[in-house]
């Protein structure tokens, strides 16, 4: 009898060790690696618009000449910089990330303000339709990284919270970073430019 | 003198405080967000805006376009998203009510705040390459917004779902789940209709063939059937050899479990019905797609 009460034990503990988290951390590391991938996508898909975008500017505002270096210089920038999965653990090279794309945001914003000036411009065609797609990748961006925050914050909780601490002190799993409120703040009043909204 | 400053002083501190306290209350109050509806219908207005009969067009339009190519249009109108923009409340809405099919993320929302003169298209994942952002912006700007502008909600509504429609009759998508399935039973009815049936032939034939020769012939006329059905003769093989097994074990069965086996047959057999009155997502997931405009 005592034998069968041991086995139901170390069973039970086996069983525990599987509740450690273990896979847990598989998931929810995968699950953050997806979301990662698709704030990387919708970034992607910002900087594709840019040249584009900028071409139509030009057609009608090559004077301001100022607003498109900067808006080329943000735009090499994030195409020069390396971003793969392994960013997600390097909390500096995940600000430097975020402060390049920031850059590209806010030097857009002022591309959209300046062509806020010229009435044959914004009655373009080719120019509005490239602003609704700058505004649909805009909110997609926002979207993704908000599920990122989402992902993120199931996956920090769970590397943080005992017994799974242990879990992932073992493995090595590490908090990784989230997108900043700051930033955020940043970002959400950049390029949502509703030209319709100041009629 | 001094007693009357500190009173003043202590008047003051808590007046502060009091004031912080009221300012945040009132800040909280700016700061709730508008409760998502739950999803009932194809339409629905919280605002009153159509009226019934308009409702149950669109509803009627949308059911169609749903049977015919799968894909799920809704439509929601609200007096306004205010603190949130439109495009982050349309996707809490969207999250919440996952329109479209799981895999395909075939699903669309019309959004319409009325109050803040502003409306959304929210385009499933699926549907992105159907209609880009361009497209859904188009739509929105030529065909709702004029009709908006002339009080026409309804019109607009129409006209913007006869573009969608036509857009994503263009896309390849799988074809809708059939209601009533011709070929190929489920795993539920077949197993159902196998175990009725080799009860049935196996109570009548075992008694007048004996045991064995009982078992045989139900088998043979169970393969038969599935052969039919399945049009496989190895599957038809199977189930045969299956019934034979199951004919001649039957008598125990019954001695020892009763009612049970048939309990089980009967449960198998009856889950075939169907009741969808309620309209409801079908778990497809949004990113973000669509456009937003105003009028």
């Amino acid at each position: 009898m005592q034998k069968i009460y041991l086995k139901l034990l170390t069973a039970l503990l086996l069983l525990n060790l599987t509740g450690c988290g273990y896979n847990n951390f598989q998931s929810l590391d995968e699950g953050a690696k997806a979301s990662w991938s698709e704030v990387l996508n919708q970034y992607q898909r910002r900087a594709d618009l840019v040249p584009n975008l900028v071409n139509v500017v030009k057609g009608y505002a090559a004077h301001e000449k100022e607003v498109f270096t900067q808006v080329a210089d943000a735009r090499s920038r994030v195409g020069s910089m390396q971003v793969t999965a392994e960013v997600l653990n390097d909390p500096e090279a995940f600000a430097k990330f975020q402060a390049v794309q920031g850059r590209l945001t806010s030097a857009l914003s002022r591309l959209m303000a300046v062509s806020e000036n010229y009435p044959n411009l914004k009655a373009d065609q080719g120019f509005r339709d490239l602003q609704a797609q700058l505004e649909g990748t805009e909110n997609r961006i926002t979207v993704a990284r908000n599920r990122y925050i989402g992902t993120i914050q199931d996956y920090n909780v769970a590397v943080r919270s005992f017994p799974q601490n242990l879990t992932a002190m073992m493995f090595g799993y590490k908090t990784k970073p989230s997108f900043t409120v700051e930033n955020e703040k940043a970002i959400s009043v950049a390029p949502t430019v509703d030209f319709g909204d100041k009629k | 003198m001094i007693r009357s400053v500190k009173v003043y002083l202590k008047l003051k501190t808590s007046l502060t405080i009091l004031s912080a306290m009221l300012i945040f209350a009132s800040f909280n109050v700016c700061a709730e967000l508008v409760t998502i509806p739950v999803l009932k219908a194809r339409v629905t207005d919280l605002t009153q805006t159509l009226t019934a009969e308009q409702q149950s067009q669109l509803e009627a339009k949308l059911t169609a376009f749903e049977q015919q190519k799968g894909s799920q249009i809704a439509v929601l109108i609200v007096p306004t998203t205010q603190p949130e923009d439109i495009a982050q409340y349309s996707i809490r809405v969207t999250d919440v009510w996952k329109l479209g099919r799981k895999k395909q993320d075939d699903g669309i929302l019309i959004l319409v705040a009325k109050n803040d003169h502003k409306m959304r298209i929210e385009v499933g994942r699926g549907l992105e390459g159907a209609i880009p952002d361009l497209y859904a912006k188009r739509i929105i700007t030529e065909n709702i917004a004029p009709l908006f502008k002339q009080g026409d909600t309804a019109g607009g509504l129409n006209a913007g779902i006869d573009k969608l429609i036509g857009l994503i009759s263009g896309e390849n998508l799988p074809p809708p789940p059939q209601k009533q399935q011709r070929n190929g039973m489920g795993f539920e009815n077949s197993l159902g209709l196998f175990l009725m049936l080799s009860m049935v032939c196996g109570a009548f034939l075992t008694p007048i063939l004996g045991r064995i020769f009982g078992s045989g012939a139900t088998a043979t006329i169970i393969a038969g059937i599935f052969w039919l059905i399945a049009g496989t003769l190895g599957m038809a093989i199977l189930t045969g050899v299956m019934a034979f097994i199951f004919t001649m074990v039957m008598p125990w069965l019954f001695n020892h479990l009763g009612g049970v086996g048939l309990y089980t047959g009967a449960s198998g057999s009856g889950s075939g019905g169907f009741s969808r009155d309620i309209f409801s997502g079908g778990g497809g997931g949004f990113g973000g797609g669509g456009a937003s405009g105003d009028w």
